[in-house]
């Protein structure tokens, strides 16, 4: 199929929707947001990922128009948003507590923001209709928010925000409520629903995994900064730093001095002694400068003997097993004390695998499965 | 583990009966046919047909309502107001104060409240009568109202209000669509609260009525003054029905919404 | 704009309404009694400019406090106040805690029966509270009658105008507020505290001095104070129950204001009467304070 890739972000023509310019949000002595510019394209799933308090929520309430930035500037399709109240934005919110007007039914909810705009009546029945379709509610229309379930209060509320039609929706923890089964399948409902609308959404999240099953870029945030922003497969493949490469997924970090062997070739000394590790990177860094390697566990194979021509290979001991069902992790501890984690998919039974407690075992992995890293 | 005991029993039993016997007794009296209060001498009902004729007591009752309509009505919108500052609106100058005015007339005594408005009165050239009682009830009920509207303030979710705002409202509207109508049963019982506080308030209305107007509770107290009288006895267990049924009919209907609620979500939970 | 508005009118009003008032009863305490209308000396007036203002200012004496000093009706009173507060709390203490913790004892279908039970006297007239116990204390009263009948007394028992007609009262009428702290901390209370004590060898007794009684305090203190401060203040009682033999500052402010029309007197009396308030009120808030960080 001759689908263009989605990547407004790299055609220089294309106009942001969104741009914080130089933002800085203080609250007293405490900086929430610090000297941030970033743009965010229109039809984007865009995602705000982060632990608690390093400002993703803070950028979703100025966006939203509850917070004003202590400096610099946000701009919504080139209009410079400082003194826009909430009420005039075309920008609608869902909450994590959803906050539905408990005193009013499913229907009314969702005809509130449209009562607010004087639509027309039989215009604002059609589209509450609608967005009652989309959301699958039509049957619930009549109940009041504690009449129907967690999972439906999330669609109550997507519902009613997406019904003014905004540019931007924003989505606080959207997912937080549901239990793990419903909010995977939620996930898919919710990319469902955006690419019919076409509307741009901004997702705030701490949750690693829902962030890159919806987003078409992922920003990964720390005290008031983005570390990084790209698409979901580059953040956990190429991640830029130590901080993003933890935060996403499991990996080892390998402590070591760089010693540059090629134009792009290095290798990281990481124990007297011991072979350097090699790997390759764009990165440009000082012989003897302190590198890491960062290397997910599904990279790296375990066996017995050691491999023939692999390019990294290091012996150790097996010191734990987690049984994961359809996979293992191996927990295996090479000189020096590091505990390096590798990971192998469970094709037999349990009784016929290869490795137990203890057992002497090589690990190996390419020139290019880890990521070289200077922070 | 809890358990309850012999002894929780007759504490309750005896704590109880120490709370409405004396009422109880009073009621019973009303129907007492003589005039000796203490002895009974048959059922009557002569003392609440006496009670119809007192024009001095039913004007007195007449005033005492309208004091009390108009002055928690006041109360309860000065009093929602105070308590959204104190809840929702931050730092301002004399916050400070403004908190310790809300909270001071609540433990202040209450013939000092009424000394010192009465010294107002008289100092503004203000005459005494219905408005200054109103004045007085709207000033000490307003801060019971507030305590009672910003304790249910606190608990209220923010961001509906801020839903509102998202959806569209101005923060008036938003307050009249969505924090009014959920707030609305504290704003309720801040109003009866103040009411009752009105219809049940002696010293205060004594230092700021007027000659010209005078409040059941004042009558009460200069006719007991005198000692017990079955007139009294009448008009107390009138009061006392009527407070009972109120209270009564209050607790039943908040419960039955309650028990509603909790069978909604039940069936929702099946729902789902 | 909108925010000023909603700060400034109720802001205005209790300036108006509660300061103001408070700061002219400072003033008139300040003064000097007068036979004329206002009954006082001097007022405040502005025809004769900054030198009458001063003059204003040099008039005003500590005279009142001194005299509230030297009559010993009034120390009296005040001493008398503090100790039938004093006394009453601690009867209403020993007459709320058990039932509060009954309650808290009691099967949860029961709760709200109780609880509304406590309550509904609080709307009933308080007025016709305590006029209830005229009829049961009096010599001729139900008290009497009984214990008359039941043989434990031979003649009438003096109690109506008395100070013990006066504990009564205020034990009375001041119960539900007693009762209401304590239960609402004992209903926290966490009943495998008390297995936990006996699992570690309390008798039931020890465990209910060394867990139950700890972990209820704040709301024994909480009810102290709400039966403690507004009967120090209090009229009405020992005005209908304690005849004229009971004095309570109350009562003789009242009197001061209403038969003897000495304004001062009775303006440097409330002066005084606030300014003992003002510890036990103080004391009072720390513990709502020290409560509500502790729930957080």
């Amino acid at each position: 199929m001759a689908q263009t890739v989605f990547a407004p972000w790299e055609d220089p023509n294309e106009k942001p929707l969104i741009q914080f310019k130089n933002v800085t949000k203080r609250f007293g002595d405490f900086t929430a947001i610090d000297n941030l510019s970033q743009d965010i394209y229109t039809r984007e799933f865009f995602a705000l990922l982060g632990p608690s308090g390093c400002g993703k929520t803070t950028m979703m309430r100025m966006l939203a128009g509850f917070e004003n930035p202590t400096e610099g500037q946000i701009l919504i399709a080139g209009q410079d948003m400082a003194h826009v109240p909430p009420n005039e934005r075309a920008v609608n919110m869902m909450f994590q507590s959803y906050a539905l007007f408990p005193h009013l039914s499913v229907w009314e909810n969702i005809a509130f923001g449209l009562k607010r705009m004087k639509m027309p009546t039989d215009q604002l029945t059609n589209r509450v209709e609608e967005m009652l379709r989309l959301t699958r509610l039509t049957k619930f229309a009549k109940r009041k928010p504690h009449q129907i379930s967690g999972g439906q209060r999330q669609r109550v509320a997507l519902a009613r925000s997406l019904a003014r039609a905004p540019k931007l929706l924003l989505l606080d923890e959207p997912l937080g409520a549901l239990d793990k089964k419903l909010r995977e399948e939620t996930q898919f409902e919710l990319m469902d629903i955006q690419e019919k609308t076409g509307t741009t959404f901004v997702i705030v999240t701490h949750d690693q995994e829902e962030a890159m099953t919806v987003a078409s870029r992922v920003a990964v945030m720390d005290e008031g900064r983005i570390m990084q922003v790209a698409t979901p497969a580059k953040i956990y493949e190429e991640p830029n730093s130590v901080y993003v490469a933890d935060f996403i997924g499991d990996v080892n970090i390998i402590q070591g001095k760089a010693q540059k062997t090629s134009a792009d070739g290095y290798d990281i000394h990481w124990a007297d002694g011991h072979e350097p590790f090699h790997a390759k990177t764009s990165l440009g860094l000082a012989d003897g400068q302190t590198g890491f390697i960062a290397i997910r566990p599904e990279k790296i194979t375990v066996s017995a003997d050691k491999p023939e021509g692999a390019m990294n290979a290091v012996k150790g001991q097996i010191v734990d097993i987690a049984y994961l069902g359809n996979m293992s992790t191996y927990h295996v501890k090479i000189p020096g004390g590091l505990v390096i984690k590798a990971q192998a998919a469970n094709t037999r039974r349990l009784s016929r695998r290869a490795f137990t407690w203890e057992d002497e075992v090589w690990l190996s992995w390419t020139l290019t499965a880890g990521s070289v890293l200077s922070e | 583990m809890r358990r309850f005991t012999w002894f929780n029993a007759t504490a309750l039993t005896l704590g109880f009966a120490f709370l409405y016997l004396p009422m109880l007794i009073l009621v019973i009296y009303s129907f007492n046919a003589s005039k000796l209060v203490t002895v009974w001498a048959g059922f009557s009902t002569k003392w609440y047909g006496e009670l119809i004729n007192n024009d001095a007591f039913l004007d007195a009752a007449w005033v005492t309502v309208q004091v009390g309509v108009v002055s928690s009505t006041f109360a309860t919108v000065l009093g929602t107001m105070a308590a959204y500052v104190l809840v929702r609106v931050g730092r301002f100058p004399g916050r400070t104060l403004f908190s310790g005015m809300i909270y001071a007339p609540l433990v202040m005594p209450e013939v000092i409240t009424g000394l010192s408005l009465l010294l107002l009165f008289i100092g503004i050239g203000l005459d005494r009568g219905i408005f200054t009682i109103i004045l007085a009830h709207t000033t000490f009920s307003m801060c019971y109202v507030s305590v009672v509207v910003s304790s249910r303030l606190v608990s209220f979710d923010k961001s509906l209000e801020e839903a509102a705002l998202d959806l569209g409202c101005s923060p008036f509207t938003a307050f009249r669509l969505v924090t009014l109508p959920i707030i609305a049963p504290a704003v309720i019982s801040g109003w009866l609260l103040a009411f009752t506080l009105s219809l049940d308030d002696l010293v205060i209305a004594s230092f700021t009525a007027g000659p010209s107007a005078t409040t059941l509770p004042i009558k009460i107290f200069s006719a007991v003054r005198l000692g017990v009288s079955p007139e009294i006895n009448a008009l107390s267990t009138i009061m006392i029905g009527i407070v009972a049924v109120g209270v009564i009919t209050a607790s039943i209907v908040s419960k039955r919404a309650a028990v509603k609620q909790q069978q909604d979500e039940q069936a929702a939970a099946r729902a789902t | 704009m909108r925010r000023l508005f909603l700060i400034s009118v109720p802001y205005l009003w209790l300036l108006a309404l509660f300061v103001v008032p408070f700061l002219i009863v400072l003033k008139i305490s300040l003064s000097d009694t007068a036979l004329a209308i206002p009954p006082y000396m001097p007022t405040l007036g502005f025809s004769e400019g900054w030198a009458g203002i001063k003059q204003f200012f040099a008039d005003l004496d500590f005279e009142n406090f001194v005299f509230l000093t030297e009559d010993d009706l009034y120390w009296k009173a005040y001493l008398s106040s503090l100790q039938i507060a004093a006394i009453s709390t601690l009867l209403t203490l020993l007459v709320g805690y058990p039932v509060a913790y009954g309650m808290a004892m009691a099967p949860d279908e029961w709760r709200p029966t109780l609880m509304m039970l406590v309550i509904l006297p609080f709307w009933t007239s308080f007025l016709i509270r305590v006029y209830s116990w005229i009829g049961i204390l009096s010599q001729e009263g139900f008290l009497n009658q009984f214990l008359l009948w039941t043989g434990l007394i031979s003649e009438p028992l003096m109690i109506l105008n008395t100070k013990i007609a006066v504990y009564i009262g205020i034990i009375y009428t001041y119960l539900p507020f007693m009762i209401l702290p304590i239960y609402a901390a004992l209903e926290k209370l966490d009943g495998s505290l008390l297995e936990a004590a006996e699992d570690l060898g309390c008798s039931r007794l020890s465990a209910f001095w060394l867990v139950t009684i700890p972990l209820s305090k704040s709301g024994i203190i909480a009810g102290s104070f709400l039966v403690f401060i507004p009967a120090l203040g209090e009229f009405v009682i020992p005005s209908l129950l304690g005849g004229s033999g009971t004095l309570m500052i109350g009562k003789v402010l009242w009197e001061e204001f209403f038969s003897n029309r000495d304004w001062p007197v009775a303006s440097a009396v409330a002066v005084v009467l606030l300014l003992i308030l003002i510890i036990p009120i103080i004391l009072f808030q720390r513990n709502e304070q020290k409560e509500r960080e502790k729930d957080q």
